[in-house]
């Protein structure tokens, strides 16, 4: 993001980040509430597998921050989760980007969860654990969206300039 | 450049900002857990995240209108008529409430103990967004300029619904009795057994562990805060027992609640201030 983008090209980045960090606090009924897919995780992955090189660490930390301040969680919670889920993608990217669309939903899945488990790790080091399964929910509902929204991401960066 | 081991120093690598990124976030969670050093700084944090929660809400805000806006007259008409009925049922109550509350003051007066002063009670909207998934909280739109605090009860009509754990100057946040990480101490309202009722994370479930079979509580009983703490006022509805399973392997009985208050339904909540009582109750918040 720093290395020199234009205005526009900026836009796009900051433009999807900032629907997903919105789409993760929308209101959504309750009995829909466990099926909400972790956007910013999914938009993360993303751009760390399209711009490795300018979209890593340091931007899935901060996501991850932003995300805690809005959710008002434990602070740095978040950030820990999404630092390492953009380490592995970005480390993976060569093999994700070869893989087919299926088998690169199945990886994002494996990413997704040691993001959740990192995440229910330090809840329950607070003693906040949810001690339900439909807690893995999110992450199979992000595996089957992915598919679509890689499309969806694809059209959008290349709309916006970024090779 | 320089190079150490084949790699430039300029641009730290990917790995070396692994590292420190995950101590400074092991560092701001410790400071934040054990300290609650980041009281002010969350505080600011909350200010800039207002404009963004207020976007995120503004899909249900705009749904609800329209809801509101298609409203038949028929449906208001029932409405109407319902309140009516529900207002005469209360106001046969109120007359009751005077005279009870004169007796009750007579009596603590006999017995010398602290007077209960009425609780002061300030409504607030909900600002609709969710919360962490499987959290139980919700954002209300009161906060330190209105004397919102840390720990302040937070009711709806039916009974507690939680307590306030973050405050900003607009916003607070408050964790719901049926979070994971949430114990109210309550009395069983029939038998006054006391005990803690916990949150298991499920919208609609609460959990009391630590009664053993010899325990005197049914299925139906009324769970009614304690006061114990210091941090809810005593005698508001917490839950209703739902189910009490006794297994013989286990050394308690596994005992489900559902909380009394609507935590799903409304889109207003009520902050309680305690009466403060007068005299000889002055350690009391």
């Amino acid at each position: 993001m720093r290395l020199g983008l234009d205005a526009h090209r900026r836009l796009t980045l900051v433009a999807t980040c900032t629907v997903a960090v919105i789409l993760a606090i929308m209101p959504f009924p309750a009995w829909a509430e466990p099926f909400r897919p972790d956007w910013v995780g999914l938009v993360l992955i993303y751009w760390c597998l399209a711009m490795p090189e300018r979209f890593s660490v340091g931007t899935g930390w901060l996501l991850g921050f932003i995300q805690d301040v809005l959710y008002g969680s434990l602070l740095g919670s978040n950030a820990l989760g999404k630092t390492l889920l953009a380490f592995l993608t970005v480390r993976l990217h060569l093999q994700l980007r070869m893989f087919p669309r299926w088998q690169q939903a199945v990886s994002i899945f494996g990413l997704l969860i040691v993001n959740q488990l990192l995440v229910l790790w330090i809840r329950g080091a607070i003693g906040q654990a949810p001690d339900t399964f439909i807690y893995w929910t999110p992450s199979v509902v992000g595996a089957l969206l992915w598919p679509w929204l890689f499309v969806i991401l694809r059209d959008l960066r290349r709309r916006g300039g970024l090779t | 450049m320089i190079n150490v081991f084949g790699r430039s120093v300029g641009t730290p690598s990917n790995f070396t900002r692994l590292i420190l990124l995950s101590a400074l976030s092991v560092a701001l969670m410790i400071l934040d857990h054990r300290g609650h050093h980041l009281e002010k700084i969350r505080a600011g944090l909350n200010v800039l995240a207002y404009p963004i929660q207020l976007i995120a809400s503004v899909p249900a805000y705009v749904g609800g209108s329209i809801g509101d806006f298609f409203t038949t007259r028929g449906t208001l008409r029932q409405d109407n008529e319902k309140l009516l009925a529900e207002r005469q049922g209360l106001n046969a109550k109120v007359q009751q409430f005077d005279a009870l509350e004169e007796e009750n003051a007579r009596l603590r007066r006999m017995l010398g103990s602290a007077a209960q002063v009425a609780d002061k009670v300030l409504a607030a909207e909900l600002v609709e967004v969710s919360s962490e998934p499987f959290t139980r909280k919700i954002v209300v739109a009161k906060g330190s300029r209105d004397g919102v605090y840390v720990g302040q009860s937070v009711i709806d009509a039916h009974g507690i619904m939680g307590q306030v754990t973050q405050v900003a100057s607009q916003v607070s946040r408050v964790t719901l009795i049926t979070d994971a990480g949430h114990a109210i101490p309550v009395l069983d309202n029939r038998s006054g057994l006391r005990m803690l009722v916990f949150g298991t994370g499920d919208p609609d479930t609460l959990k009391v562990p630590y009664l053993t079979s010899a325990s005197d509580i049914k299925e139906g009983d009324l769970l009614v805060s304690s006061g114990m703490g210091g941090t809810f006022p005593p005698g508001y509805p917490v839950a209703q027992v739902r189910r009490i399973v006794n297994d013989p392997n286990e050394a308690f009985l596994a005992i489900t609640a559902k909380p009394a208050a609507q935590l799903n339904h409304g889109k207003q909540v009520m902050l309680i201030w305690r009466g403060t009582p007068p005299k000889s109750g002055a350690s009391a918040k």
